[in-house]
């Protein structure tokens, strides 16, 4: 029987992991006083949960609310940085994206963790009007995930080219082995008929062709740069030297250039 | 019978020297390898050392130029990613005949540290290569080897390009393809 393999999320796993092993959890901590009891505040309804993780605010939030608590942090609030945008798969466990957002005040050097979860297929509204630095991160985001952003000025791929198939972060999507990833370049310059002639991806540095005399010697085997071998080649001896140091300009041993 | 006897293969004292073509036309080659000034990743940086004062390439007649129109050599430094192969291959194809190309450094070479789908698992896939120089990075002095190299090899190499095999690729299927 083949091992069964999840389609749904075939990224490399650690080949051990401990059975007992619980991964460590941030403590949370409830929102008391202070700057972030006034933001809580002016968020009023919009923000479903909220609480505090190693000194940062994370507001939970629902994704059609996205822009008007971005706007209110911002304008209200003085969070005028956004320095993070991106999203997290969860398609596998509940077919829904999770969506973040970092935002920073100067003046009070707080910041704010806006986070909301989306559905599969559904789309962000964009927040480029409030932090310029969105435009970059949603396009991003766009190319890594495949989510839609509405209302974004120029919604296109930044990091992969424009024809690319596939979104890389998805948990579905390989590291190595994707068909089209692993041709893209031949079927881009050559054409697919180039195929069978550059031969599928070969990482062995190794590599040795037994016949190849331009490229390749073997040690005993010398033969002039070039040489037809298909039918063999005589042995030679092999010289050593005598001493540690070499002096090449005494001709003590044998030259580099007679050995090719 | 000649009265006085000539020595055809002296010099005579005349400032004459006797050699065949494709010996004086790849001595001219191989003097002035003129590389372009393409760097994609890590490598670029020894590259540049290379061709700066402390290890000077100026003195082989190395020079890089800015253009391919100009350039005969192509050193291929650093990781070729797939979005940049199509461009990495255009250079080549406006470089004019003769060229040469020079594979620096693991990732070049098969890719290296990046086996992932966005990087070109080595740019012989894409480019023909006469110079695969190992190391990650290469030290400069390395690079240099490898230029003396390729020097040698053109010295060997006929004046007529059309008689010089470029690298052969052998298929799966056996039979042998070139990657002009």
């Amino acid at each position: 029987m083949r091992k069964y393999v999840p389609k749904d999320n075939v990224q490399g796993k650690a080949y051990y992991t401990d059975r007992f092993w619980v991964a460590p959890r941030v403590p949370r901590e409830a929102v008391e006083d202070g700057h972030f009891a006034d933001v809580v505040k002016a968020l009023g309804k919009l923000a479903n949960d909220a609480y505090v993780e190693i000194g940062q605010l994370v507001v939970q939030i629902d994704a059609t609310d996205n822009f008007a608590v971005m706007k209110m942090l911002k304008e209200t609030c003085g969070y005028t940085q956004c320095s993070e945008q991106s999203a997290v798969d969860y398609l596998a466990k509940d077919n829904e994206f999770e969506l973040f957002w970092q935002l920073l005040n100067i003046t009070e050097a707080k910041r704010v963790r806006v986070v909301c979860r989306l559905a599969n297929g559904a789309a962000i509204e964009s927040v480029e009007p409030l932090f310029k630095s969105a435009n970059f991160a949603e396009r991003e985001m766009f190319d890594m995930f495949g989510i839609k952003v509405n209302n974004h000025p120029f919604l296109k791929r930044i990091i992969m080219p424009d024809d690319w198939e596939g979104h890389p972060l998805l948990k579905t999507y390989p590291l190595i082995g994707d068909e089209f990833a692993s041709w893209y370049e031949v079927d881009k310059i050559f054409g697919k008929e180039y195929r069978d002639i550059i031969g599928p991806e070969n990482r062995d540095p190794a590599k040795v062709d037994r016949y190849d005399t331009k490229r390749f010697s073997r040690v005993g085997y010398e033969v002039p740069f070039g040489a037809d071998i298909s039918e063999g080649e005589t042995a030679r001896d092999i010289e050593y030297s005598e001493t540690a140091l070499v002096n090449y300009n005494k001709k003590t041993s044998k030259q580099l250039d007679e050995r090719r | 019978m000649a009265q006085h006897q000539v020595n055809y293969a002296s010099t005579a004292g005349l400032p004459i020297a006797l050699t065949s073509v494709d010996k004086l036309v790849n001595w001219g080659r191989s003097n002035s390898l003129w590389p372009l000034t393409y760097g994609l990743a890590c490598c670029a940086i020894e590259m540049m050392a290379s061709g700066a004062s402390r290890y000077d390439f100026d003195r082989m007649g190395t020079i890089f130029r800015a253009s391919p129109r100009q350039a005969d050599v192509m050193i291929l430094a650093g990781t070729l990613s797939k979005k940049h192969s199509e461009f990495a291959r255009r250079l080549y194809d406006q470089m004019t005949e003769p060229k040469w190309v020079i594979s620096m450094g693991s990732c070049a070479n098969t890719g290296g540290m990046f086996n992932t789908y966005a990087t070109v698992q080595g740019v012989d896939r894409i480019i023909p290569v006469d110079i695969y120089l190992p190391g990650c990075a290469p030290r400069p002095e390395t690079l240099q080897y490898a230029m003396m190299m390729l020097q040698k090899k053109i010295r060997k190499e006929s004046a007529d390009m059309k008689k010089n095999t470029k690298q052969d690729l052998t298929t799966q299927t056996g039979k042998r393809a070139r990657l002009i």
